[in-house]
């Protein structure tokens, strides 16, 4: 019975990692990009928290509270200070306009529907229908890069990507050895780090934090 | 060595001369000597080196083939390092000497390493290291665009070549047992398929030819010729072509050992089309060097003539013709080096004297430099395969092959041999013709450059060496039995036969390579032949005085003859551009310039002609342009744009989700 109320929370918690993933592809104001994707770490995080108590492994507590104070806390307070910092205020502009990007954002969850269907049939752990929606995530968080030409957005884009994956690594297989997720939140911490240099040298260059700009790097041929 | 006295002696450039060409004229000789020794005694000698990769070590061997090849290198590097010293003495000053001295003794040593290699990892190395000291040299004038360029060709046809062998020595490794698969000791024991034997050997073959300058793969050869120091081109074209030959008949008839009789026929086909080609293609130049570069692709087709048909003979069972054949082959591989070497050496001390290429610009030289002069002319005589030198010897020997040839069973080869000995007469002739154009052109008549330099006479050392190169022409043209009879024990060990090179009385005098009722050649007579008759000539014209007269020459009542009017290579060579016009990318030009824009009162007329080589245009300009094109193409892909890039990699995600 425990097992059934956890399984859909667990489902519940896919789902709305799903939803902050479809908002962040909506949502066109920077400021609530940078708190849609503290959402969705804090789904996360709980989720994480839900499969650590049914599969009782007790590392994916501290995984748990590993993306609370990461993705919760400290990635979306350093977004938000290079916001601040290097006064973006703009409406985010993107490539595709955004009705297309969420047709393509559901044609990506179906995709990865059909793509899990084998490993759901084969699995046998109670979190394997997410499975899908961890790899949708990944993919929407790509789509995200694609599509964005701003680097904040692209940043933010590569780290829900990241999310996806942490999702599916706790979905798949209640989740990764506990040396190997703290090497991953390291790594996620350095490279927002890096970016924040990146982007404060790049605004510098350009002017502008506009990727598309970028291109004038290029030798001409 | 030498390099220890480059870094020893680093001022004084004359001693650093001296020193250091008389050191690597040591070192050759004694190498020459040593591969005499080598073939005269037929013992086979093996060391394996300590060093090398780890667990690999380096294997040398000097046998019979490798002793004559070391022999041809040495003797020609003895002379050349002879001639370098004045040579080098003589190039202008402020030229990087140091580099030139310490890549000539490293392409010198890499070539002896390369004859005494026996597995094909340390083969590989002194070839590499053979081909990139050659670069260096090729590279000595780095100031031009011209020279730069025709050592990046040289380098990657070198290259292209280096891959096709190293593949070929794959393959061949592959067959072999035991952990020592690499020398070549354990690939003369394996047994390949006829399937994979043919792989490695077309592979090796090609990665030879490459560096032979066969047709078509002879594009860098008169590019790099020209433009290195002389000394060099004399040591690549005179050795380092053979380096390859080396190659091809070590791989073909030690390590393949059976093979079908159409191998003989790629290569004999190969040999003449570069002997022909060669030869035309060196008529229409009038660039000296190059001129001379084109006839070593020539003489290399020659040799490669001699070689198919041993081949050829081989495969249909007839030992004794495929001895004569590889006899005819490694004779000219030798007299080549030699009468090459002599002339690239006389090459460069008429363009140090006259600080010209070009033979149009040049004339009379006999007056100012008798003796380069003479020993040039020798060179003349024997590449153009007349008696008593040895260029005649060779061909010879290679016509004797086609013309004693039994009958093949295969109607293909019934064709082909008849017709191979017309196109090898027609390569000699024109050969001839050729260098009936060089020696009078550069020696004789009149100057007919615009400015007219002081031209002194080539230093002693210079002298030297292309006296010596010279007299061994002589010897090799007229004691041939003897050089044979030593050369015989290389036939016997590669294809099991010998060649009955003497009989009756006077053994040592007649060259008779199979059968006295059908031909021989006697060096020794034909000599005393024509010294007599031109001592007899000389004798009716000197012996009363006053039989010769010096006159003005008749100018058929036109009363200004000028040095313009005399004949230069590109009117000699003009009936021979109508005749095999369609070979050459031709580009001919007369126009009037007007005096004062009035059309009818010309006062001068210019001629302009551009003969270039067909191959070119034929397979090496199109496989660059799609290069190009592809590269360019395939440079699209790099939009700078990180959405771009950002795409690539999310539609291959998908496409390899969907699909796995």
């Amino acid at each position: 019975m425990k097992l059934q109320l956890m399984a859909q929370v667990n489902s519940f918690m896919a789902a709305l990692v799903l939803i902050a993933a479809f908002a962040m592809l909506a949502q066109r104001k920077i400021k609530s990009l940078v708190a849609l994707f503290a959402w969705q770490g804090l789904f996360l995080s709980i989720n994480t928290a839900v499969v650590g108590l049914v599969a009782a492994k007790h590392h994916l507590y501290i995984s748990s509270l590993l993306t609370l104070s990461l993705k919760v806390i400290l990635l979306p307070y350093i977004l938000h200070v290079l916001v601040a910092r290097l006064k973006i205020r703009n409406e985010i502009e993107t490539i595709v306009n955004i009705p297309t990007t969420m047709l393509i954002g559901i044609a990506i969850v179906i995709f990865s529907y059909h793509l899990t269907a084998p490993v759901r049939e084969m699995s046998t752990l109670i979190t394997r229908s997410t499975l899908a929606v961890a790899l949708a995530s990944v993919m929407i968080g790509l789509l995200m890069m694609i599509t964005r030409k701003h680097a904040v957005t692209q940043i933010i884009g590569f780290l829900a990507m990241e999310n996806g994956l942490f999702f599916a690594a706790t979905s798949a297989t209640y989740g990764m050895p506990l040396v190997v997720e703290l090497g991953v939140a390291l790594d996620v911490l350095i490279a927002a780090f890096i970016f924040g240099i990146f982007f404060f040298q790049i605004s510098t260059t350009f002017d502008s934090l506009n990727v598309e700009q970028m291109k004038n790097l290029r030798e001409d041929n | 060595m030498p390099i220890l006295f480059v870094m020893v002696i680093e001022n004084n450039r004359r001693l650093l001369i001296y020193m250091s060409f008389a050191v690597s004229a040591l070192a050759s000789l004694i190498n020459a000597l040593a591969g005499i020794l080598t073939v005269a005694s037929g013992k086979t000698e093996q060391v394996i080196l300590p060093f090398g990769l780890p667990a690999l070590p380096f294997h040398l061997r000097l046998d019979q083939l490798s002793g004559f090849f070391l022999f041809v290198v040495g003797l020609l590097s003895f002379f050349v390092s002879i001639y370098s010293i004045g040579y080098v003495n003589r190039l202008a000053a402020g030229k990087p000497i140091k580099r030139l001295i310490v890549f000539y003794n490293i392409f010198i040593a890499a070539m002896f390493m390369v004859c005494l290699a026996d597995d094909a990892l340390f083969f590989l190395v002194a070839w590499e290291v053979m081909a990139a000291a050659s670069y260096f040299l090729v590279m000595f004038e780095d100031g031009r665009s011209e020279n730069r360029r025709a050592a990046y060709i040289y380098m990657v046809m070198a290259h292209i070549g280096a891959v096709l062998i190293l593949l070929s020595f794959g393959v061949m490794a592959g067959f072999t047992t035991g952990f020592e698969g690499y020398t070549f000791d354990a690939m003369r024991e394996a047994r390949f398929p006829l399937k994979w034997a043919t792989v490695a050997f077309l592979l090796s073959f090609f990665g030879f030819a490459a560096k032979a300058g066969v047709i078509p793969f002879h594009v860098w050869l008169p590019e790099a010729h020209p433009v290195a120091p002389s000394n060099v081109s004399a040591l690549m074209s005179g050795v380092m072509l053979k380096t390859a030959i080396y190659g091809i008949i070590r791989i073909t008839f030690d390590i393949i050992k059976v093979f079908p009789w159409w191998w003989g026929t790629m290569v004999l086909v190969l040999g003449l089309v570069s002997a022909v080609m060669g030869v035309l293609y060196a008529l229409m130049q009038h660039d000296l060097k190059k001129l001379l570069a084109y006839h070593s692709v020539e003489n290399i087709g020659i040799i490669l003539i001699g070689i198919g048909l041993s081949m050829i003979f081989t495969s249909f069972n007839l030992p004794t013709m495929a001895a004569l054949a590889l006899i005819a082959g490694l004779y000219h591989t030798m007299n080549h080096a030699m009468f090459k070497g002599l002339l690239f050496m006389g090459a460069g001390a008429v363009i140090n004297a006259t600080h010209e290429r070009n033979m149009d610009e040049m004339g009379g030289l006999i007056h100012h430099m008798p003796w380069t002069s003479a020993f040039f002319l020798v060179g003349c005589i024997s590449i153009s395969a007349l008696p008593p030198f040895n260029g005649f010897v060779s061909e010879w020997l290679t016509f004797q092959a086609f013309l004693l040839s039994p009958s093949l069973p295969i109607p293909l080869m019934k064709l082909l041999i008849p017709l191979g000995a017309a196109l090898l007469a027609l390569t000699g002739a024109l050969a001839a013709a050729c260098f009936v154009k060089v020696f009078g052109v550069i020696f004789l008549g009149n100057w007919r450059g615009h400015n007219h330099p002081v031209v002194t006479e080539a230093g002693w050392s210079m002298r030297v060496g292309m006296m010596l190169t010279a007299l061994t022409c002589l010897c090799l043209g007229i004691l041939p039995t003897i050089i044979i009879g030593w050369m015989d024990v290389l036939s016997e060990r590669l294809i099991q036969a010998q060649l009955i090179t003497t009989s009756g009385v006077y053994g040592w005098m007649w060259l008779t390579p199979v059968d006295p009722e059908r031909a021989s050649y006697s060096g020794p007579l034909v000599l005393i032949g024509i010294v007599t008759v031109c001592a007899i000539t000389y004798l009716l014209l000197h012996v009363k005085p006053g039989k010769i007269s010096r006159v003005a020459v008749w100018d058929c009542g036109f009363q200004r003859l000028t040095p313009k009017m005399q004949y230069n290579s590109v009117s000699f060579s003009m009936p021979f551009r109508r005749i095999f016009g369609f070979l050459f990318d031709i580009k001919e030009q007369i126009w009037l310039s007007p005096q004062q824009g009035h059309p009818a009162f010309p006062v001068k007329s210019n001629y302009y002609l551009r003969v270039r080589d067909r191959f070119w245009g034929w397979m090496y300009k199109p496989v660059i342009d799609y290069v190009v094109l592809f590269s360019r193409k395939a440079g699209m892909l790099q939009h700078g744009r990180i959405h771009v890039y950002l795409i690539y990699s999310f539609v291959t995600i998908s496409v390899l989700l969907a699909l796995l």
